[in-house]
């Protein structure tokens, strides 16, 4: 196992946990944006460097902007100190010890024999080539063109969360007015 | 050691899923909640990623001087044609024989166009979606929490249920 995956590994886990036990919450949404920039670290690694950039900016920068504004709005506000949780904990430990059961009948990491190496695989990279007239980006061109009804549906969903964002924290100025007309 | 070796990274990405499991199921602060679900989140795509990587592989992006190749032929549809049929050529003949042996020719197929192993596109493609849809639902939430602290003055959940029970 190489030496800089096993460290950004170790930094992962070790980020979770801190984000579970932190009960500051700015200290906690710090922590999840060094979470995300070593899940990125780690996505690059492993072949995929659009995630990967995806990531950074989306996970590390947006959403940590959102939830500090959020973090303004709603003012300081701490979990408080709680005896250790046993049951969630112990439902936890169950369902990993099923996954991790689970996995040991899983292709191993890299192999090139896993079926979701084997099928449409190789045909996207050469008929991208093909079809694309030559844009570099498999990726790209997967997900502008072969999948893009289904990017224009993520749009849709991106513009109906922002209209719900809207609606949800618009200021009603003339609420007083309505309960005294209710009364 | 083998079976260590060639399964760690879904340990790790279980692990991490069971942390953001914990803190949506044991954290009473709403906004716990939420990072426990983002922490989810960012594990699920990295069990897809994982899951895309091949052992010598790269990024699928296509070098530059492979692109020119292409782009220079100028005959492409009959291009896409001649690398159907091989294909078809490729399963007919794969056919004739056993199950090993159709696995071991796909091996060989597996990821390597023009020389140069690629790893998955697939997962990728997927995950660049769910991140967008992730952050949308991330940032309807947390309005939602400002809501709630609008109303009821508080984001812990335990108070905010009690306030409910009393007439």
């Amino acid at each position: 196992m190489n030496l800089i995956v096993f460290t950004i590994l170790a930094m992962l886990a070790a980020t979770a946990v801190t984000v579970a036990r932190i009960r500051d919450l700015w200290a906690a949404i710090m922590f999840t944006g060094i979470y995300s920039f070593l899940s990125a670290s780690w996505m690059l690694i492993l072949d995929a460097p659009d995630v990967a950039f995806t990531e950074a900016a989306v996970g590390a920068g947006i959403s940590t902007v959102l939830m500090l504004s959020t973090l303004v709005l709603i003012g300081p506000s701490d979990a408080g100190r709680r005896k250790p949780a046993l049951v969630p904990l112990t439902v936890v430990a169950i369902t990993g010890c099923a996954l991790v059961y689970g996995t040991l009948d899983m292709p191993h990491f890299g192999d090139p024999n896993d079926p979701i190496h084997l099928h449409p695989r190789p045909s996207f990279v050469e008929k991208s080539q093909v079809d694309m007239h030559g844009l570099p980006n498999v990726i790209t061109a997967v997900l502008a063109s072969y999948r893009g009804y289904d990017t224009l549906g993520e749009t849709t969903v991106v513009l109906t969360a922002g209209i719900a964002v809207l609606l949800i924290l618009r200021k009603e100025k003339d609420e007083p007015e309505r309960e005294a007309a209710a009364q | 050691m083998e079976q260590v070796v060639g399964l760690y990274n879904y340990w790790v990405v279980i692990f991490l899923m069971m942390t953001g499991f914990y803190m949506v199921i044991a954290r009473r602060n709403l906004m716990k909640s939420i990072i426990g679900l983002n922490i989810f989140q960012t594990s699920v795509f990295l069990l897809y990623i994982t899951m895309g990587k091949i052992h010598g592989g790269t990024a699928p992006i296509v070098p530059p001087r492979i692109v020119q190749n292409h782009a220079h032929d100028g005959h492409a549809d009959g291009e896409a044609a001649g690398h159907a049929a091989t294909h078809a050529a490729e399963v007919a003949h794969a056919a004739g024989k056993s199950v090993e042996e159709v696995v071991e020719a796909g091996a060989r197929m597996s990821g390597e166009v023009d020389g140069i192993i690629y790893s998955n596109p697939l997962p990728s493609v997927l995950m660049l979606t769910a991140i967008v849809v992730g952050i949308a639902t991330t940032a309807l939430a947390l309005s939602l929490i400002v809501r709630i602290r609008e109303d009821y003055g508080t984001i812990d959940e335990e108070k905010i249920l009690e306030m409910d029970r009393l007439p």
